[in-house]
């Protein structure tokens, strides 16, 4: 993978935390509270999500790191410098995939090089890698609507990827995607960020789906988004899909964290 | 159409109501249509002669003309109200106004304004068809889902980049139907506009043949007007048909 379009960030950081959200606070209007005093850190090359029951803030959280959403109070450090708005280390896989619809597979995935103006040979030359790495390699030219769902996610984490953003966004990626596809999904995203030492912020309401692709699991509770709690699953990642699903350590967790979080239904 | 069960094509219904013309203009009931066949005749004479190329080249003139400021007037003002909800509330009254008022009522004060000539077929065509571009426009932008939005942001599009590679594309569909009511209107307001202003162009052609009584030619301009605008919408109408897969990928 060519490595031309690094950041120029300087690395700042003391710890190895790429992301630090401090006393984040989120009002939508005087009597919508999404958001209180959160405090939280990512850290480098691992994967964190963001869980709990719908009103958690957990998309407002992750679009106010993506620089999407505006914060009331608060701050978001990337590689320790403080950022507003959007930037090239960040990049964002969308719920229900924001493919536009009037372009081709290849040049969706090459739209974020489009918007930097690189030239279209390189451009093509990188997404046609990562629609390979997705394996989408054959659909280059179909538009998104022949693809299914789980097809135009590929495309949207393709995009997402081929920017060479340190740190990946993903707002319930498979939300849309169906049960069977969303399994085989999970399985092939941790297979795909093995190799690509990514940052992962990835946001779910699905415990099961929280607890088998994270590093680290950051619960929030309700009216208004606080940080609950904040568990590093303990298994070991190496094995086989179907024994992690079997493994006792990963179901006791699913079972700890739905515990933790019933008494919030309503 | 399917008649006693076979399906008949649409042309064929066209081709009844002309022999049913044809017949009535045979039996000379009135004078005002003569038969479809001597109409056919008068419109190979019309074409041909430097009276018509000359009226229908200014018409198409202005109506080319007329179009293009509508179309850059109309997108831009249903881009700005789609945009900024003050832009919304300043402009939409006026555009729904003009959008559904008879502007035919205006023609002669354009007449005064603009004098007798190529610029107020031009204004006629830009007032009759701006309005509802920009209304489509606006109902067009307003069905950009945010998420796009989202997307060109956050893989850093500049303001100019984001209406130029997303939105645009994005509200395309709507702002064609609304360019193919303006045509449609536009067409309207130039009959209308050459009929009032009858001294310029295709009106005064109109003009000399119902003040003259030839039918023949009346009806011959008449058809080829219908056919121009037909053929133009049609050409909309394709291109609409190249985007309507937007709308079903569209939630």
């Amino acid at each position: 993978m060519s490595a031309s379009v690094a950041t120029e960030k300087p690395n700042q950081t003391t710890t190895d935390d790429i992301v630090e959200v401090r006393n984040i606070t989120k009002f939508y209007s005087p009597d919508v509270h999404a958001l209180s005093s959160v405090n939280l850190t990512f850290p480098r090359g691992q994967m964190t999500t963001l869980l709990g029951p719908s009103g958690c803030g957990k998309t407002t959280l992750l679009k106010i790191i993506a620089g999407l959403l505006e914060p009331t109070e608060g701050e978001v450090f990337i590689n320790g410098t403080q950022v507003h708005g959007t930037g090239p280390e960040r990049a964002f896989v969308f719920q229900d995939f924001a493919l536009l619809p009037w372009a081709t597979v290849l040049r969706n995935v090459a739209f974020g090089m489009e918007l930097q103006k690189l030239n279209k040979r390189e451009r093509n030359e990188r997404a046609l890698h990562y629609i390979n790495e997705v394996v989408l390699s054959g659909f280059e030219n179909k538009y998104p609507h022949e693809l299914s769902g789980g097809m135009r996610q590929r495309v949207g984490l393709a995009r997402a990827l081929v920017v060479n953003s340190d740190v990946l966004l993903m707002d319930e990626p498979f939300s849309a995607v169906d049960e069977q596809n969303r399994r085989k999904f999970q399985e092939d995203l941790l297979l795909l960020l093995a190799n690509e030492n990514k940052t992962v912020i990835f946001v779910t309401h699905s415990i099961e789906e929280a607890v088998y692709v994270s590093d680290q699991i950051v619960i929030l509770s309700p009216r208004p988004g606080r940080v609950h709690s904040i568990i590093r699953p303990d298994f070991s990642r190496k094995a086989d899909p179907e024994d992690i699903r079997r493994d006792k350590n990963y179901l006791d967790t699913v079972e700890e964290i739905w515990a933790d979080l019933r008494k919030y239904l309503d | 159409m399917v008649l006693f069960g076979i399906r008949i094509p649409p042309v064929f219904s066209l081709l009844i109501w002309i022999a049913l013309w044809e017949i009535v203009g045979q039996l000379d009931l009135a004078f005002i249509l003569p038969p479809f066949s001597s109409v056919m005749v008068a419109l190979v004479a019309l074409v041909q002669r430097a009276d018509f190329q000359a009226a229908a080249y200014i018409t198409f003139q202005s109506f080319m003309i007329g179009m293009t400021i509508s179309i850059v007037f109309g997108i831009a003002i249903g881009f700005v109200m789609g945009s900024s909800k003050l832009a919304n509330g300043v402009l939409g009254m006026w555009v729904n106004i003009f959008a559904s008022a008879p502007l035919s009522s205006l023609v002669p004060i354009l007449m005064l304004l603009f004098g007798l000539g190529q610029t107020t077929i031009v204004v006629t065509v830009v007032l009759f068809s701006t309005w509802i571009i920009a209304l489509d426009t606006y109902a067009g932008v307003r069905h950009i889902s945010p998420s796009l939005v989202d997307m060109g942001r956050s893989f850093g599009a500049t303001r100019f980049q984001l209406y130029t590679k997303v939105l645009f594309w994005a509200a395309l569909p709507e702002i064609l139907a609304g360019v193919r009511m303006g045509l449609i209107r536009a067409v309207k307001g130039i009959v209308i506009g050459q009929l009032l202003v009858s001294i310029v162009a295709l009106g005064r052609l109109f003009r000399t043949f119902s003040d003259n009584f030839q039918f023949e030619q009346f009806w011959a301009l008449t058809i080829t007007l219908f056919v121009f605008a037909l053929l133009f919408s049609s050409a909309i109408g394709w291109l609409e048909h190249k985007v309507e897969y937007y709308a079903k990928t569209r939630d």
